[in-house]
């Protein structure tokens, strides 16, 4: 069957079995191999991308079934050459270590941030606890992402050039996040 | 947060204000990382790829009486079905393990544990060659298994390895250290003896990316690549010249990113092989990736070991000595990764951290028709076992004494003036200061108070406990004279390479799955020649590209290779410092280093940087007699002793009495590694490991029911902690050198693994003090520890 979506903010068309699974249409249809595959029970969330804003566990949706929807995927968190806040908070707060889970748990606190700028560490935990880390512990991850909403979207690193940049470790503003309370979703 | 930094007497200690290699500095790794741009064996496409996949066996203890393979040949997108009858052919349906066993690669004659590997599928994608799977008809004729191993050696105990000659049980071996003779004296003329049965069930580690290789033989030249997830890429060369046939030079090993490996991925499975096979058969690169279930059933799993432990003391708490019988369950095949002469690893370290008058302990292996393993999940060879052990015995000892289970700890510990310190079982322990940590640790976690508050929370009949565990690992395997892998010396090589320009590469024989190497091994190159990490690349996992070495696993890492690359750039410094004295036309011994430069003593203004001494090695300069062109070295590490980083590891937790679920609700973990290169890197260690530690204590178990059947096949069966289940974790640090190790650092990755699941039963069976209870067996699932309380707590199977 015929299928169409948007990637990343780019159209693709292809022609695919009506079983396969859209994380393996994004991996190896559309070769974005960043998203990745850790269960086959719905369980690890390695395989989590955006569907229209969304996380969604690619591995339990079929390809036919994002069909007309916007998908986004690691490969497009960083926008306009800049990385996503999230990104970087990753590398600053040491969010990862083999690095398996990590574009699942990007596009959840992504998704998170959206809806609620500043989530307290509860929240976080709440938000990722459809996805299984081995390596971190977790707490390092929440780190990240409260780095992250400490650093709002376009103040980033300029994506080409953030390996070679050492920036300073930037702690979370927590007054701000205090007198935020009011404005969560 | 306190810091203890006991430097003692080596010089080179690190710590947070002066750490090796600039200390905390962001990882290489994460840049592709957090773009989606590493590259997983899955990722990996070859021109032409096939995909292969396991028919595995649906009971654990069958008669193999026909497989027809006809319908799934006649599918129109498989190329090849290959079966245990095929691999006879080529002598490959047998394959040496890691512990001088053979393991099946596909079944030829019965099946022996459920999830075993039947029949090979080769087809043109993922998804055809699962359908072929079911187009496979086998017939089995079935035989009752072997479940429990307290049953293995019964008399009339199904015969598992029937298939060896002469073979008329189910033992594969007897083993023992420490003298028992003395051992039973002491025990014998004690005050106090406490027995207990301390049962540590199976596990898995789980990593998030399960196994897979990329096979493709070039039947032109004859050369074999594999891509696959291993932790031991140059040991892997090896063996597969050894079991497929084909010269060393021949194959090339790449081990690319990988997803995790926690000593699940140091093994050869038999899906490995299978794709070589399948390559060479179809002449087509071949792809194989088993999926979860694939993993949990069939790869290596960890511990099972049921332990028989005994504790004597005095009556005012001196410890004297412990002893214990363990039987080890390995399942089918003895596929245990571990050094030759250690077939229960390095379990006789389980004295622990205690100066003792005597110590024995015996270790009895034996086959059950389960998956083959034992060593793995971040169990430095057993000492996950050996810790637990100790830990829980004098966790009972003190209950027994009516002493806190922290002065117990305190009062036997073994004496910072003790070290090296040679253990009743022949370990030589290199250093430690133990008191420091201990004292440190309850010092974070304000031990008094929390016990005040559990004295007010027990008033009110809420359960409330604190759990204290204290540890010494043993990692860095290991000496030659005393250590191999299959005949293999536990040494490591390091090559580096100064370019012309001053930039470095250094080429290593580990493997890293996310700890980080990439980072830490330029941290210390950068340490000993004074180049930024920056400019310094690490080369890992590529048998063509990479000194030979025996991998990653028993947190080996940083006490060998980590020594191994000191070396080589101790040793690049050297042959900079006699092209700098060509260069200033001095004598090398009026030179002095500064971190990155040679200068003439007493004229610090003339000098070469270590990038002016590169172009001067690669240019025209008149080089010293005896000194060829290029900056670069390289050198195999034969380490003179183990490390052994110790910690004190302190749970809270609390317990809902109505349902018997258990919340960590603080976790304290003080860790000494000796020299610290990267803090952060070792921080986030730490945590996985608590994690794991999580995971084991109160969720995690692979079980099985009276037909062999694995009921944890799944994540949903088998259950690991989410972000939900875990504290934010507390950590601490003190300093303690390796004195033996060049730059004084201890291996640290599998420390929390070990330290952390005897702290948080010892917090659960304090929190149950008030039932009665004194030992629970893991997990303490929430059904477990509410049988616990009504009196009625099995040994897991």
């Amino acid at each position: 069957m015929q299928i169409s979506m948007t990637v990343n903010g780019a159209d693709v068309t292809s022609e695919i079995e009506p079983r396969v699974l859209l994380v393996h249409y994004i991996r190896e249809v559309l070769g974005l191999t960043g998203t990745h595959w850790g269960c086959d029970t719905s369980n690890c969330g390695t395989c989590v991308v955006l569907m229209d804003g969304q996380p969604v566990k690619s591995c339990t949706v079929l390809a036919a079934m994002a069909a007309g929807h916007d998908i986004r995927t690691v490969e497009g968190l960083a926008s306009g050459g800049t990385l996503d806040p999230v990104q970087q908070g990753f590398m600053e707060e040491h969010g990862l270590q083999c690095g398996f889970c990590t574009p699942g748990m990007m596009l959840t606190a992504r998704a998170l941030l959206d809806k609620n700028p500043h989530p307290d560490d509860a929240e976080t935990r709440q938000a990722i606890s459809g996805q299984i880390c081995r390596c971190t512990g977790y707490a390092t991850i929440v780190r990240s992402v409260q780095w992250a909403a400490a650093h709002p979207a376009g103040t980033g690193l300029d994506d080409t050039a953030a390996a070679d940049t050492d920036t300073d470790t930037a702690v979370p503003d927590v007054t701000a996040e205090t007198e935020d309370t009011e404005v969560k979703a | 947060m306190t810091v203890i930094h006991d430097r003692q007497s080596n010089p080179a200690a690190g710590d947070e204000d002066r750490p090796i290699g600039y200390g905390r500095i962001q990882r290489k790794e994460d840049p592709r990382f957090v773009r989606g741009k590493g590259h997983y064996l899955d990722d990996i496409v070859l021109p032409g790829m096939l995909h292969g996949a396991i028919l595995r066996a649906p009971v654990a203890h069958a008669r193999l009486v026909s497989i027809d393979t006809t319908n799934a040949l006649a599918h129109p997108k498989v190329v090849a079905v290959i079966t245990g009858k095929d691999l006879l052919g080529l002598k490959l349906a047998w394959a040496p393990t890691l512990s001088a066993d053979v393991q099946a690669v596909l079944v030829t004659d019965k099946v022996r544990f459920q999830g075993q590997e039947v029949a090979f599928v080769v087809a043109e994608d993922r998804y055809a060659a699962r359908d072929a799977l079911e187009l496979i008809d086998v017939e089995y004729d079935v035989l009752p298994p072997l479940v429990d191993a307290r049953k293995a050696l019964d008399v009339d105990a199904p015969v598992i390895r029937d298939e060896i000659e002469g073979r008329t049980d189910n033992r594969i071996f007897d083993w023992e250290m420490g003298d028992k003779a003395e051992t039973d004296a002491v025990f014998a003329a004690a005050d106090v003896v406490v027995s207990q049965e301390v049962v540590y069930p199976r596990v898995h580690p789980a990593p998030m990316e399960t196994c897979g290789a990329v096979a493709d033989f070039d039947a032109v030249n004859g050369k074999l690549t594999l891509y696959e997830t291993t932790q031991a890429p140059h040991a892997h060369r090896t063996l597969f010249a050894i079991v497929a046939g084909i010269p060393e030079h021949k194959i090339r090993i790449v081990s690319p990113d990988i997803g995790g490996g926690f000593g699940n991925k140091v093994g050869i499975y038999p899906g490995y092989i299978l794709a070589v096979v399948g390559s060479i058969v179809s002449g087509r690169p071949v792809k194989w990736v088993e999926d979860r279930s694939e993993n949990l059933m069939s790869t290596s799993f960890a511990r099972d070991y049921i332990m028989q432990g005994e504790i004597a003391a005095t009556r005012d708490g001196k410890i004297l000595a412990l002893r214990t019988h363990v039987l080890a369950d390995h399942g089918a095949f003895n596929a245990t990764a571990q050094p030759t002469k250690n077939p229960a690893g390095f379990f006789s370290i389980f004295t622990g951290s205690y100066d003792l008058a005597a110590a024995h302990c015996s270790v009895t292996g034996v086959y059950t028709n389960k998956a083959p393993g034992g060593v793995a999940y971040a169990c430095s060879f057993r000492v996950t076992e050996a810790v637990y052990l100790v830990e829980r015995m004098v966790d009972i000892l003190a209950r027994k004494l009516d002493m806190d289970p922290a002065e117990l700890r305190l009062k036997n510990f073994i004496k910072p003036e003790q070290f090296p310190y040679a253990n009743k079982t022949g370990w030589v322990y290199d250093s430690g200061n133990y008191e420091a940590a201990m004292r440190l640790s309850m010092q974070l976690a304000g031990y008094e108070d929390l016990r005040r508050e559990q004295a007010e929370k027990r008033e009110r009949g809420e359960l409330m406990g604190i759990g204290v565990s204290f540890f010494t690992e043993v990692v860095g395997a290991g000496p030659r004279k005393h250590f191999d892998i299959v005949g293999l010396g536990m040494a490591d090589g390091a090559e580096l390479r100064v370019h012309p320009t001053g930039k470095a590469v250094v080429r290593i024989s580990v493997q890293s799955q996310g700890q980080g190497h990439e980072t830490t091994f330029a941290q210390i190159v950068a340490e000993e020649l004074g180049i930024p990490p920056e400019d310094i690349e690490v080369v890992h996992g590529d048998t063509d590209q990479t000194p030979f070495g025996l991998g990653t696993y028993g947190s080996r890492s940083t006490p060998v290779s980590g020594g191994a690359v000191a070396l080589v750039a101790r040793k690049v410094r050297e042959k900079a410092k006699l092209i700098a004295g060509a260069m200033l036309e001095t004598r090398p011994e009026d030179l002095e280093w500064e971190k990155g430069r040679w200068f003439v003593k007493g004229d610090p203004s003339v000098g070469k940087t270590m990038a002016e001494i590169a172009m001067g090695a690669h240019g025209t300069i008149a080089l010293p007699e005896g000194v060829d062109g290029n900056l670069d070295a390289e050198v195999t590490y034969d380490p003179p002793n183990l490390t052994f980083p110790f910690g004190a590891y302190i749970c809270v937790v609390d317990i809902d009495p109505g349902t018997g679920q258990v919340k960590v609700r603080r976790f304290i973990a003080v860790d000494d590694c000796g020299t610290r290169i990267n803090p952060m890197i070792i921080e986030g260690q730490v945590h996985g490991g608590l994690t794991d530690g999580v995971g084991m204590a109160l969720m995690e178990i692979i079980e099985f029911d009276e037909d062999g059947n694995c009921l944890a096949g799944s994540f949903m069966d088998y259950l690991i902690p989410t972000a939900m289940e875990v504290p934010d974790w507390e950590t601490g640090f003190t300093v303690t050198p390796s004195p033996h190790h060049p730059i004084g650092a201890k291996g640290i990755g599998e420390s929390a693994t070990v330290g952390s699941p005897p702290a948080i039963v010892n917090a659960v069976v304090d929190a149950l003090a008030p039932f009665g209870v004194t030992h629970m067996d893991m997990p303490c699932t929430p059904a477990r520890v509410w049988a616990a309380m009504q009196g009625r707590a099995r040994p897991p199977i």
